[in-house]
């Protein structure tokens, strides 16, 4: 026999979880929006999406290289998420340089100078989409309208998303029952053809994602269900006050990125809390933003400052909302 | 179905050796008993080089009242006494003994005859457990006599028996419950009569149902005593898991499961009573498994105290090439030993060899901040936090943050996605933080 047996300290065994196969469980959540946006957007969302992922990856593996001279963390995954969720985030038709302008603040900025993963306070693919909507405000928000699949790229036809529609519309003081009509029903929503971000508009497919994370225990529901529930309540009070002056809960859920901020984006591991309790005043937190920014800020849009916002409070989060400890409460009382 | 409320992992469970009935393991040609096979002080040694010993006989006094008695394993000659490495990597001292042959001490009843009738009295009952070195075979060692001794202004209306095995791979104490079921029934009775209640649980883990269905069946002779299936989760086996699971009773930090009115036993201990109380029989062989993937014929053994583990694994086939570690105990919390010379002890209930390609650790990368460590704490503390503040030396933050309270299940370290050692850390916390608040009691 070998006389050099292993000593360590138990436990001897290891699951079989890895950094590297979560990642590619929410890369594989992500799949069928993706391909629900390349049936709606057509090549777009192919370009945009290769754009971003290949800078991201290129950018970390650059930075690795050559800043930390460290050896290479790209396989762990994280980089080609974070790109993936920034072309999520994009319209399908915007010019390719300015993906990759977005990509390097996402990995550069908001990941690379805080220590890399695990360390940056702040979701990097939402610090890259925010970077770009202030830098870029005409290419970030002008939207193609879904058209099929199609070859064309910067010359897709662009229109007004539905949020757009109802925040101008509201604005102008017209009875949102009158502007309903100008967008989609629930239904066409809810699958996906709309405009919007590439890869925020198929409800349906984000949710099946959702699922699938939640069956794989990659992620709990506490923060997307809380994020969602409280958009619910929030938006669905005044709209039971006054139904012409503010849109329906259902309409704010499906239009725009509140499923794939709630479920993708505010999930992301190293920027949201360590335990349920403050999983749920985050996500309540995000709900309650996002809202008051899309019925009085003024973007139509407020998931991602939301979030970006909760980020911040996070640590702090993490410092005083404390899990209830076994045998403690009997021990205090 | 009943189980414990937080945390929890699930390691495969690889029971290779549930269906194999119990063997006696040959007798070894020599045998090194160390002294100190229990929590407390180190027993007093009774014999010098060149004595004769018979099987059974008490080789080593109980010293003081937390302690125990150590009874020869076999009948031969004492070599001398020195120092043994024992599983947890110290050296402490053993009697060596050289066997002749297996003459048992007389008053010793070896008939297979199960007494069920109960003559003794509490006192007489503890006095015999104190008599043949019982202690807490569950791996904790701790001597018993003291745990049925309740101290004065205590209670305890319940008493609960530990049958989970919820490490994976040891199936000593499954066996036992299905080959020795009546007797371990009438060793509960004789602990509830100590302890002067009316009432026990025994708990078990779901996976083991065929035990749960033969103590059902004969529980009916032995009145106050339920079985009941637990769900499969590491660390159902836990004492303070275990009581929350089967009396939904919750133990104080930095409690015993006593400040809640019960006291646990484990079913290995209930049959070592048993034998202590109905048959004279001191505590000197165990079921011990010995298991492994690659072993070539894995088995649960009864093994006399002080046979090295070496000669065990012999029994089982030898081992095999491409062994990277050898587990005293089970894979979640037993200890690797330097080598396989150390001696069985009580508190050995398994032995498994983990395969050189499954015994390395991954290399360790940053924190992802996933909070899975905090979600399978059983006791929802945040290894994630209490790694950092050990790594810091932040102490005192540590202790605030509940780092005393860890059990060192494993389940943190175990789920890790990153392969974070993080109980490693909380040990090294727990053990520093410890020495200073010793420091601050001095000053
Ligand atoms: S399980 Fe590991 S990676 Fe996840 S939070 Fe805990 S220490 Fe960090
Ligand atoms: S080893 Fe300690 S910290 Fe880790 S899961 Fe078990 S009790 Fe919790």
């Amino acid at each position: 026999m070998s006389n050099l047996l292993k000593v360590s300290l138990s436990p001897h065994i290891h699951g079989k979880e890895t950094t590297r196969k979560l990642m590619h469980g929410v890369i594989i959540a992500l799949m069928p929006a993706f391909l629900a946006s390349v049936f709606f957007f057509g090549y777009g969302a192919i370009i945009v999406t290769t754009v971003s992922v290949a800078s991201c990856v290129l950018f970390e593996y650059l930075i690795v290289r050559f800043v930390f001279k460290k050896t290479l963390t790209i396989n762990d995954g994280s980089a080609f998420l974070t790109g993936l969720l920034l072309a999520f985030n994009l319209p399908s038709n915007i010019p390719v340089l300015i993906i990759v302008i977005g990509s390097f603040v996402s990995i550069a900025v908001a990941k690379m100078t805080f220590g890399g993963l695990g360390n940056n306070p702040f979701n990097p693919a939402l610090v890259g989409r925010v970077f770009m909507l202030i830098s870029f405000p005409v290419q970030m928000t002008s939207w193609p309208v879904p058209a099929g699949f199609q070859t064309g790229y910067s010359d897709a036809v662009t229109g007004a998303t539905p949020l757009a529609i109802i925040k101008e519309g509201i604005k102008n003081g017209e009875p949102v029952s009158q502007l309903m009509s100008q967008i989609p029903p629930p239904s066409q929503m809810f699958l996906g053809d709309i405009g919007g971000s590439m890869g925020e508009v198929s409800a349906f497919f984000l949710i099946l994602g959702f699922i699938w994370l939640l069956y794989k225990k990659i992620i709990t529901w506490h923060i997307p269900l809380s994020i969602i529930l409280t958009i619910i309540v929030f938006t669905g009070t005044f709209w039971l006050i006054n139904p012409e002056k503010y849109a329906d809960p259902l309409f704010h859920i499906l239009a725009g990125g509140v499923l794939l901020g709630a479920i993708y984006m505010a999930t992301d591991y190293v920027t949201s809390p360590m335990n349920p309790k403050a999983m749920l005043i985050y996500g309540c937190g995000i709900g309650v933003l996002t809202s008051v920014i899309r019925i009085w800020g003024a973007y139509p849009e407020g998931v991602s400052f939301a979030i970006l916002i909760m980020n911040a409070f996070v640590p702090l989060m993490n410092r005083y909302i404390k899990p209830k400890r076994f045998g403690e409460e009997i021990k205090n009382g | 179905m009943k189980t414990f409320p937080l945390g929890g992992v699930h390691p495969p469970e690889n029971k290779l050796t549930a269906g194999i009935p119990i063997r006696y393991l040959p007798i070894p040609p020599s045998v090194a008993i160390p002294v100190t096979q229990h929590i407390g002080s180190p027993s007093e040694i009774l014999v010098k080089k060149g004595d004769m010993v018979k099987t059974g006989q008490i080789i080593a006094a109980s010293k003081g009242f937390v302690s125990a008695n150590i009874h020869s394993s076999v009948t031969g000659v004492v070599n001398k006494t020195d120092s043994v490495i024992d599983a947890s990597g110290f050296r402490q001292t053993a009697v060596f003994i050289d066997t002749t042959e297996d003459e048992w001490l007389e008053t010793i009843d070896r008939s297979s005859e199960i007494i069920t009738e109960i003559k003794y009295s509490p006192e007489e009952i503890i006095d015999k457990c104190l008599e043949s070195g019982i202690v807490g075979l569950g791996g904790a060692t701790f001597p018993s006599h003291v745990k049925l001794s309740i101290p004065r202004g205590k209670r305890c209306d319940v008493l609960i028996i530990n049958g989970v095995e919820c490490e994976p791979y040891l199936t000593s104490d499954h066996r036992l419950m299905l080959e020795r079921s009546e007797e371990i029934l009438v060793g509960i009775t004789i602990l509830m009569k100590a302890l002067r209640v009316t009432q026990a649980m025994i708990g078990i883990e779901n996976n083991k149902k065929d035990a749960i269905a033969r103590l059902t069946g004969l529980s009916g002779k032995f009145p106050g005593i339920s079985i009941h299936g637990l769900k499969v989760k590491y660390p159902q086996g836990a004492e303070k898991q275990l009581i929350k699971a089967l009396i939904k009773r919750e133990v104080p930090s930095g409690r015993l499961p006593l400040d809640v009115n019960t006291v646990v036993h484990n079913v290995g201990t209930a049959f070592a009573v048993y034998e202590a109380v109905q048959k004279n029989k001191p505590l000197f062989e165990r079921v011990v498994t010995i298991t492994g993937k690659s072993l070539a014929s894995p088995g649960n053994y009864f093994v006399r105290t002080g046979t090295s583990v070496r000669y065990l694994i012999e029994a089982a086939g030898g081992v095999p090439e491409n062994t990277g570690k050898i587990i005293s105990g089970g894979p979640m919390m037993g200890k690797a030993v330097s080598n396989a010379d150390v001696p069985v002890v009580k508190g050995t209930s398994g032995i498994v060899l983990i395969p050189e390609e499954e015994s390395s650790r991954s290399e360790m990368t940053p924190c992802i901040r996933c909070a899975k460590c905090v979600s399978v704490c059983p006791l929802n503390l945040e290894p994630y936090l209490l790694m950092t503040l050990s790594e810091k030396g932040e102490f005192e933050r540590a202790v605030a943050e509940g780092i005393t309270d860890c059990m060192e299940c494993g389940s943190c370290s175990y789920c890790c996605p990153a392969h974070r050692p993080l109980l490693d850390y909380i040990r090294l916390g727990k053990s520093l933080a410890a020495k200073m608040a010793r420091k601050q009691m001095v000053k």
